[in-house]
């Protein structure tokens, strides 16, 4: 079983530093970046399939150089095996498409894998194109909204559960021939119920701990020549998506402004009591 | 049957005997996967502290991982004490040929530590046999096939078959009793343990007690500061701590409705402890477990079809007068149940495991020492009410005191004669009487102060780690009512009377005039030393794995 893992940084909103251009790009050297939370749940089904099935993990980003502290994560998180980062000033400021144009050659450059995961939207861009339009590229069945999968290597096929518009009283169990696009919910809960599903997770655990240290020696990067991809079609040139007007994000709670109120003096603890009241019942 | 996972050995519980029969069965090339509850090896356990490796032993823990020594101790014990108190007078006793006897060494540990490090490698051995060690996982009973016993199961996993399971799951051993094999009756046939681990800078130790840093001091308490509880006090060197702790008969415990933590604190507070404590009193860890009494539960035939049961499980906690030697047991039957499926499995017969242990265990003369035949010659004497009161009344009395005086220097031979220690009557005459009036007759005035202040029992229960049960409570109490289980408001070692924030509480209901006393339990704080499970009408189990008290310390 060969899987690869796409995840994305996206700009750490916690710290309420995110900054913008002229142009309503995100500026992207000014922000600290995380990875995005939802590819969090497609990378723990990557590792439930790996540690049932063998094989390797590897994980894949396109971004800027800074990226590879995300992909190093990764690596401690579902103890990846190879990291690749697709980086290039040409890819700057991608839409979706140009994005998911960019992705799938790199896999195929790779070769590709049996499995393909990614998360459920991007906390910066909420879009959720990227998944399903790189699965186009690569032409492969996509399953969307999977909460939990199981692959029947011999008959090469992936079964998975996914939730029917986003409800999760309503599961319907799917099948796919592989190679295949899962993408995976954020309902997903990974299953260890076997002593040596157990076991095989705290082994390639033991392993990732030794290599993460280690990380930058596990990524590869390529750019858009090593890709043979075509700058005009990719990066801003390549991205028919145009950005009419952003809005401002809302201040973090953090630097809202708030009034101190000592719980030891009466008077304010009253106002704050007359200020709250109304809402007491139900207002 | 469903088609379980399967394994050939499956291991419940990393303590002492878990560890070594995991690594015997290692070493013979046998798939073996250990399972233990406990978010990581130890965080579970709790001992007073003192590992002996015994030379009569086929197996000593060093034996099985020769690293253990400058790995998983604390200090090696070169000196044992008893001290005997009577009010502000002391008379001690040098246990050097009790402690020396049969003794290759002995060193101090601490039980998460060591638990932890055990682990460790039990895991590294057991993996090259296609298993390994699995933490946070709570085998919750066994798995039956035309009521045979063929593996257990557990919360988090599936069901596992085994040819050979071993319940190494200690005292409180949900194998054991599912087995038949163990029941929870009787309070006389158990020891409950409470302890303190004081944070002590390593050269104030070796101040104190005059040692080298590679040096390290056991001393025991008993005698009249203990309110008449059966049972005594202890004091071990760490390295940079000191455990101190206690351990009664849990009989004497509820019948005098004693509070464990107060008795931990009268000897803390002793001014024969002020001595060795630092300026400033700072506990680490306040703990409790139950100790299994083995020449009263110490099963002669641990075992049934593929179910063997080692250490505690199977009642094989020696307490050798005031020396407790539990740990080095449940090694040498870890060692002794593994060596005996090997063998039964090479002679193609592997169901045939558990009488060879049983054979092993008498031949080795394990039995024993767990159950001294001389013991059981004498208990119907010399523990019946009539002739402890006379015999009380004896050693109280002039003539016995005159004894006392005349025979003083025997005591130290009595002390440290294993033959005699073996025969030690569980009475009041034995733990109580005769310590106080050794002191009393031959003792010295204490000559230092202790203003040790150690914290409330409050204060000790919010330093402890939980993780909350709620909604899954492990124990349940069937019956309230206060004459059932009233004894555990006192007896729990995180509850008290009239304390509301532990586990048991006592609560007067009034409805249509009358008036009823019941018993509440709330099992927050719980720190599953099993007490309540012999002394109250519970449904007790132990919480699901990771849930519940983590020991740091132990
Ligand atoms: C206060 C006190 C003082 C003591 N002093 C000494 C001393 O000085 N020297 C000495 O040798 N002995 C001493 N003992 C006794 C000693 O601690 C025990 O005899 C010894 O720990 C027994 O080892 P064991 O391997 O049988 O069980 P344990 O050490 O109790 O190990 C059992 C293991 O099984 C795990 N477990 C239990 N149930 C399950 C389950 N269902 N599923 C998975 N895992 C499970 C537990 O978490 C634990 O890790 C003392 C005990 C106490 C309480
Ligand atoms: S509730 Fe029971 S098991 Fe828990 S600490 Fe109290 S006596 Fe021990």
């Amino acid at each position: 079983m060969h899987t690869v893992v796409l995840t994305k940084g996206v700009p750490d909103f916690r710290e309420g530093v995110v900054s913008f251009d002229e142009d309503g790009h995100l500026e992207r050297g000014n922000t600290p970046t995380t990875m995005n939370p939802n590819d969090e749940h497609a990378l723990r089904a990557a590792l439930q399939t790996r540690v049932r099935h063998g094989g390797q993990v590897d994980v894949m980003s396109m971004g800027p150089p800074g990226y590879k502290d995300v992909l190093r994560e990764a690596m401690e998180s579902v103890y990846a095996d190879d990291l690749y980062l697709v980086s290039d000033k040409q890819f700057a400021a991608a839409d979706t498409w140009a994005t998911a144009i960019t992705l799938a050659t790199a896999i195929q450059h790779r070769g590709e894998p049996d499995l393909v995961f990614a998360g459920f939207k991007t906390a910066d861009g909420e879009t959720g194109h990227t998944g399903p339009q790189t699965c186009w590229c690569l032409d492969v069945p996509i399953i969307t909204h999977v909460v939990a999968l199981d692959v029947d290597q011999e008959e090469e096929r992936v079964r998975a559960k996914r939730l029917v518009e986003g409800d999760v009283s309503e599961i319907e169990t799917v099948e796919a021939p592989m190679p295949a696009f899962i993408v995976a919910d954020p309902e997903f809960e990974p299953s260890y119920r076997t002593a040596r599903d157990r076991l095989e997770r705290k082994r390639l655990r033991a392993d990732a701990r030794d290599r993460a240290e280690t990380a930058e020696e596990h990524v590869t990067m390529w750019d858009h020549s090593e890709l043979n991809l075509d700058p005009d079609y990719v990066g801003l040139d390549g991205s028919p998506t145009i950005v009419s007007s952003v809005d401002p994000i809302p201040k973090a709670p953090s630097e809202r402004e708030a009034t101190v109120v000592d719980p030891d003096d009466a008077d304010g603890m009253s106002a704050v009591v007359d200020e709250l009241a109304p809402f007491a019942g139900g207002d | 049957m469903t088609d379980a996972e399967q394994f050939e050995a499956v291991v419940v519980g990393a303590g002492p005997g878990g560890a070594a029969a995991a690594a015997v069965l290692a070493n013979n090339g046998i798939e073996t996967l250990v399972l233990e509850r406990g978010v990581e090896a130890g965080s579970k356990n709790v001992s007073g502290g003192l590992i002996y490796a015994e030379q009569s032993a086929a197996y000593t823990v060093d034996d099985l991982f020769p690293e253990f020594r400058e790995g998983a101790s604390e200090r090696p014990v070169t000196r044992n004490h008893m001290d005997n108190i009577a009010g502000e007078t002391v008379h001690t006793v040098d246990l050097k040929g009790v402690h020396e006897h049969d003794t290759e060494w002995c060193d101090s540990v601490l039980r998460r530590p060591m638990d932890a490090w055990l682990a460790e490698r039990v895991h590294e051995m057991t993996a090259e046999t296609g298993g390994g060690l699995l933490t946070d996982v709570r085998v919750n009973g066994l798995l039956w096939d035309d009521g045979e016993i063929v593996g257990v199961t557990c919360d988090e996993l599936d069901p596992i078959r085994a040819d050979l399971v071993v319940a190494a799951d200690g005292v409180n051993s949900e194998l054991a009793r599912a087995a038949g094999l163990m029941d929870w009756d009787e309070p006389d046939e158990w020891f409950q343990g409470v302890k303190a681990v004081v944070d002590v800078e390593p050269d104030v130790i070796d101040e104190r007690f005059g040692i080298d840093e590679d040096e390290g001091v056991a001393r025991l308490f008993g005698g009249d500061l203990f309110d008449g509880v059966r049972g005594g006090g202890f004091l071990y060197t760490n390295r940079d701590s000191l455990s101190i702790g206690t351990v009664f008969h849990l009989d004497s415990l509820a019948d005098e409705r004693a509070e464990p933590h107060e008795l931990l604190d009268n000897l803390l507070t002793h001014p024969h402890l002020g001595q060795w404590l630092p300026d400033e009193y700072e506990e680490r860890e306040y703990s409790a477990k139950l100790v299994p009494d083995s020449k009263k539960v110490a099963h002669g035939s641990p075992h049934r079809d593929r179910l063997l049961l080692v250490g505690d499980a199977a009642g094989q906690m020696q307490a050798q007068g005031p020396i407790i030697k539990g740990m080095n047991h449940a090694v040498n039957a870890g060692g002794l149940a593994a060596e005996a499926y090997v063998e039964a499995k090479s002679r193609n017969a592997p169901h045939r495991a558990g009488e060879r242990y049983e054979t092993k265990l008498r031949e080795e003369g394990v039995m024993d020492k767990l159950r001294p035949t001389r013991y059981e010659l004498s208990r119907p004497l010399s523990e019946s009410g009539v002739v402890t009161g006379a015999l009380d009344g004896l050693a109280r009395s002039a003539v016995g005191r005159f004894g006392v005086r005349a025979v003083g220097g025997l005591t130290e031979r009595v002390f440290n004669s294993p033959f005699a220690l073996g025969m030690l009557p569980d009475t009041h005459t034995s733990y109580v009487t005769v310590p106080t009036i050794l002191a009393e007759e031959l003792g010295e005035p204490v000559t230092s102060e202790n203003d040790a202040d150690p914290p409330t029992l409050e204060e000790r229960i919010g330093e402890l780690t939980y993780d909350t049960d709620v909604g899954n409570p492990h124990i349940e109490l069937r019956d309230n009512s206060y004459e059932a289980s009233g004894v555990a408001v006192t007896a729990c070692p995180v509850s008290a009377d009239g304390f509301g924030g532990g586990c048991y509480r006592e609560e007067t209901v009034k409805s249509n005039g009358s008036e009823e006393r019941v018993v509440s339990l709330d099992t927050q704080p719980c720190v599953e030393c099993g007490t309540c499970a012999v002394v109250a009408d519970t449904t007790w189990t132990h919480p699901r794995g990771g849930k519940g008290v983590e020991y740091d310390q132990g």
